[in-house]
């Protein structure tokens, strides 16, 4: 290894671990301190009464709902948007985004104007009987818009760095347009797609502002995890809201875990040697 | 007959499937992401110019408006020249331990914002490790403008850092050494050498950090405390509003933050045509050699 000449270290390496820990590190081990302050018995009563599991079931029902419905619409919005040129498609390729950029509260109450029912959209579904505000449906919308470009960021790189020989060969074989899909090209795509999917859902699972416009928020059927942290905050309860959180923190902490383990392991299989 | 070779059809370009394929996904993303922003328009113009404007020169609205610049003002180039000073130490230098600081900075993006908001009560609340400190010196963090500020640099904190490690890894240390050996100071060699290269990725950043702070409503609502004409964000002052059946103001306010979208999206196009945003694989930094020949 050869001497670094560059100053410098000892500056920006103490601004950077300064600015981490105050900012970052700090408030999660004080969270983290404060829930486990909690004798077991304690923390356990909170987080696995009723009203909490409720709150997890309807929270990682609805994301996972809308990651399932992202995968399939993000990876057309990717596919659409690299494989096939059309009049708009710079315009719809900004527009994806719009989610990132959209203040989530800003969302919420547009959703909620849409999906209401005498809104655009409340008053055609309710014709056919579908509620959509204020049920879980709601939040399932809510976390949809708020974590689609997750997907379509990540595939719409791989999708254009894809080798078309490789389809070529699959073609020359005989393969018909979905077999060379469904073998050929999916695997290659597959890590993004699972590195944008569990993106999503960690988002989805903390989501907040878009969601409680629209949700309800009824405990037992439409209050989030997010919502019901907050809920005990205004009660003055801040243990539960410390033990609660820490379930929130710690599924993060999972998420990001498999995430960068998906990658670490992506990167096994195409960087080579 | 044509002596240019036409190109094999390739997966998908059946015309047919490709045309119903735009189909659905055009009306999908018209319903799902246009939408929502047309009826923020039609709906802060329900009743009319006039409560529009009343609404947005309301001075529950302007300080509210004020106090988000403010807050950007704060939060925005603490967070760039963190971001700088991470990306500095992390590509030009080998330490150990530089993984875990990576992995560390990324958190806030996968931790919920209202755990975020949470976790700041438990450092400066009265119930905090520094509350019961604070209040005996009546220094207010929470419930005032330090702590907005606080929890919108927690919410940001990867925002320029991200922009800028992939890309200033990507070209390097030769440039810089050399401007070092040639006897330029460190920030000479900062400004002249490395800032003219990273600029763009480094607005590119600064911008969807700007984006994110003016927005921000989960970690905000929770440090802020609500209180009107004092620490009302204008994403919390439209929570207000809506649910004080001011509908038309609370859009008339959420306009104001569209356009802010708008515009986020109209430069961060501009600045990907500059070459700033091109991802690379986070994973693929951390597995670029660290040490070189």
């Amino acid at each position: 290894m050869r001497r670094n000449v560059l100053p410098g270290l000892h500056l920006s390496l103490g601004i950077t671990l300064f600015y981490v820990g105050l900012i970052v590190v700090l408030p999660l081990a004080a969270l983290i301190f404060k829930a486990s302050s909690l004798g077991f018995a304690e923390y356990w009563t909170i987080v696995s009464s009723p009203r909490s599991i409720a709150s997890y079931r309807v929270t990682a029902l609805a994301a996972l709902a809308a990651t399932v419905f992202n995968l399939f619409f993000g990876l057309a919005l990717a596919w659409v948007l690299t494989r096939y040129r059309f009049p708009g498609r710079r315009l719809v390729d900004a527009m994806v985004d719009l989610p990132f950029a959209l203040p989530t509260a800003v969302a919420g109450i547009s959703l909620t104007a849409l999906f209401s029912a005498n809104g655009w959209f409340g008053s055609v579904l309710s014709d056919f009987g579908i509620k959509v505000a204020y049920t879980p449906l709601g939040i399932m919308i809510a976390m949809c818009f708020t974590s689609l470009p997750f997907i379509v960021r990540t595939v719409q790189p791989v999708l254009e760095d894809l080798d078309p020989a490789l389809e070529e060969a699959a073609q020359s074989l005989g393969g018909s347009d979905w077999t060379i899909f469904r073998t050929v090209i999916l695997p290659l795509l597959a890590p993004a797609l699972l590195a944008g999917t569990s993106l999503s859902f960690a988002r989805s699972l903390g989501e907040f502002g878009a969601i409680i416009f629209i949700a309800g928020n009824q405990p037992m059927s439409t209050e989030i995890t997010a919502l019901l942290i907050f809920i005990r905050l205004e009660e003055y309860d801040y243990q539960a809201a410390a033990a609660i959180a820490s379930v929130l923190l710690l599924t993060a902490f999972a998420m990001l875990a498999v995430t960068n383990w998906l990658q670490a392991r992506a990167l096994r299989y195409t960087v080579k040697g | 007959m044509s002596t240019l070779r036409r190109k094999p059809p390739r997966v998908g370009d059946n015309p047919l499937f490709r045309s119903l394929l735009i189909g659905i996904v055009l009306i999908l993303g018209a319903l799902l992401i246009l939408a929502p922003l047309i009826v923020i328009g039609v709906e802060a113009f329900r009743q009319g110019w006039k409560v529009y404007v009343a609404t947005l020169t309301n001075s529950d609205t302007r300080h509210a408006i004020m106090l988000t610049v403010i807050t950007a003002l704060i939060a925005v180039p603490l967070n760039t020249i963190f971001g700088v000073a991470a990306a500095w130490a992390i590509t030009k230098f080998d330490f150990r331990g530089k993984r875990l600081l990576l992995v560390v900075t990324e958190i806030p993006f996968s931790v919920s914002p209202i755990v975020a908001g949470v976790a700041y009560l438990f450092v400066y609340g009265l119930q905090g490790i520094f509350g019961p400190l604070l209040d005996a010196y009546d220094v207010k963090i929470l419930f005032a403008l330090p702590g907005i500020v606080l929890a919108s640099m927690f919410v940001t904190a990867p925002f320029v850092a991200r922009e800028l490690i992939p890309l200033m890894q990507a070209q390097g240390r030769d440039l810089e050494e050399a401007a070092t050996s040639l006897g330029a100071s460190g920030w000479r060699t900062f400004f002249s050498v490395t800032l003219p290269n990273v600029k763009w990725a480094m607005l590119y950043g600064v911008v969807l950090c700007n984006a994110r702070v003016m927005g921000e409503f989960g970690a905000v609502s929770i440090v802020s405390g609500n209180i009107r004409g004092q620490t009302n964000t204008l994403p919390l002052h439209i929570e207000l509003l809506y649910h004080d059946y001011q509908a038309a103001g609370a859009f008339a306010s959420a306009s104001i933050l569209a356009v802010i979208a708008v515009f986020t999206i109209i430069a961060k196009v501009a600045l990907e045509g500059r070459g700033a945003g091109r991802r690379v694989k986070p994973a693929a930094i951390l597995a670029t050699p660290e040490t070189r020949p």
